[in-house]
């Protein structure tokens, strides 16, 4: 379990941001992933003072504050509204309501966790991470960056007319995944996430014209991941899973179209 | 430091540490029935209401109670009895060791859900583990808890 010293709610992003800028302090979101961690800190700093535990819907974008939790994300009506089904899917599995009751969604994306069911949905979809200090970036790009002692302060997600659909394998009902995808489409575009490979995820744009048979298509896109074996499964067993999963959602999303 | 909160009912002033975990510091105020299981957050064990939402008191920290709503099963006394009555009539339970998180879980659930549909109330209790009862006896129970004395929905 993690030790500290100090606990510290900050009164604004401001003071959290120059408390964390030294390495003996730590911030704490849902205090989850921390929990579990065999860490000693001088300082935690509290986020949960800053109001960022809610999700704004805009005409343009959801905007979900970092303190949100998945439970929050899970339910949210009008994120149902607009993916239909997908953020319950990605979150229903994760441990137990009592859990996500306090794991939040800038911990999850913070965290950039190999396993992460909820940063392979957000990926698929046109997601941007809002920094403290390093402004709003598109999430594929903050994947690709060091962590830093900067501050996730929302998550916007553009109302860009993707529809999505998300599924995941695991060896029991709420164990890490074996293999979590995401896939989202626009007219002429799929834009595939896949996680739990068991490395972080990642996303490949495949032009729904590139072949005729989604068989075919599914399998071009598993291709262009890497995947490892560990003791949940091979790199094998996972390629294949991906390829048979985007394949599964590519007929729902055609099926969707009708 | 110092915090201040109502605990099954009545304001508490305590001094607890930095670090310390709400599971900690009720097992001091003597609330026994909130057990640790496992400490990794995936038992349900440890599950307290606070501010009417379930929380797994093994990972909450105490300074963050301040200024909250705590409840634990030794301040839901009668609905604990009620829902009790219905395990033991269906027998799901055994040595008992998971039963006051349930509880917990299952009163927050009965507040929070619309519809008590299989799969959501099973959705809902998947975070509380039970070694002994396979769990049909437990869903059995929380059906016929959730349907009683009322035509609810599906169930
Ligand atoms: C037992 C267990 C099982 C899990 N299973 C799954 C699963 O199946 N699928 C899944 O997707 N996830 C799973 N998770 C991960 C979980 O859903 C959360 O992603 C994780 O707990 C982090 O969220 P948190 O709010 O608890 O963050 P914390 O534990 O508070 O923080 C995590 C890290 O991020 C940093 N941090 C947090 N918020 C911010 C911020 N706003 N700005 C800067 N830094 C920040 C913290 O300093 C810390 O280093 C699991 C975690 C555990 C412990
Ligand atoms: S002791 Fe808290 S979840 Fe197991
Ligand atoms: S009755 Fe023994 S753990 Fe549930």
């Amino acid at each position: 379990m993690i030790r500290f010293k100090n606990y510290v709610r900050a009164e604004s992003l401001e003071e959290a941001y120059n408390l964390n800028q030294k390495k003996s302090s730590v911030i704490g979101a849902g205090m989850m992933w921390l929990k579990v961690q065999n860490r000693i800190k001088m300082t935690l700093v509290d986020l949960s003072g800053l109001g960022l535990d809610g999700v704004e819907e805009t005409e343009e974008e959801f905007v979900i504050g970092a303190m949100c939790t998945l439970r929050q994300l899970e339910i949210h009506k009008g994120l149902d509204g607009y993916f239909p089904g997908l953020f319950k899917e990605c979150t229903r599995s994760i441990v137990g309501v009592q859990f996500r009751n306090g794991a939040t969604v800038g911990g999850s994306i913070f965290g950039r966790f190999g396993f992460s069911d909820i940063l392979t949905c957000m990926l698929a979809l046109d997601t941007y991470v809002e920094l403290y200090k390093g402004g709003i970036i598109p999430l594929e790009e903050f994947c690709s960056q060091k962590y830093n002692r900067d501050i996730l302060v929302r998550i916007r997600i553009k109302k860009d007319g993707r529809r999505a659909f998300y599924a995941s394998s695991r060896m029991t009902k709420t164990d890490f995944p074996l293999i979590a995808c995401c896939v989202s489409a626009t007219d002429d575009t799929y834009y595939v996430s896949v996680g739990a490979r068991p490395a972080k995820a990642e996303l490949a744009v495949i032009s729904r014209r590139e072949r005729e048979d989604v068989e075919e298509l599914a399998a071009l896109a598993a291709d262009h991941f890497r995947y490892g074996t560990n003791f949940r499964g091979s790199a094998e067993y996972r390629k294949h899973l991906a390829a048979v999963y985007v394949k599964r959602l590519f007929m729902v999303l055609d099926r969707e179209e009708g | 430091m110092q915090i201040e909160f109502t605990l099954n009912g009545r304001l508490i002033y305590e001094e607890t540490s930095d670090d310390e975990t709400l599971f900690h510091l009720l097992r001091r105020k003597g609330c026994y029935s909130v057990k640790c299981g496992c400490e990794t957050e995936n038992c349900g064990l440890c599950t307290v209401l606070v501010n009417g939402v379930s929380r797994l008191s093994c990972s909450y920290l105490a300074a963050r109670a301040d200024g909250c709503d705590v409840v634990t099963l030794e301040g839901a006394q009668k609905e604990a009895e009620e829902f009790g009555s219905f395990l033991a009539a269906e027998g799901a339970e055994q040595c008992g060791f998971c039963s006051p998180g349930l509880i917990m879980n299952v009163l927050a659930m009965e507040k929070e859900l619309d519809s008590y549909e299989e799969e959501n109330v099973k959705e809902y209790l998947a975070g509380n583990l039970c070694r002994c009862s396979g769990y049909m006896g437990q869903l059995r129970a929380v059906k016929s808890y959730l349907s009683r004395g009322e035509n609810r929905n599906e169930c």
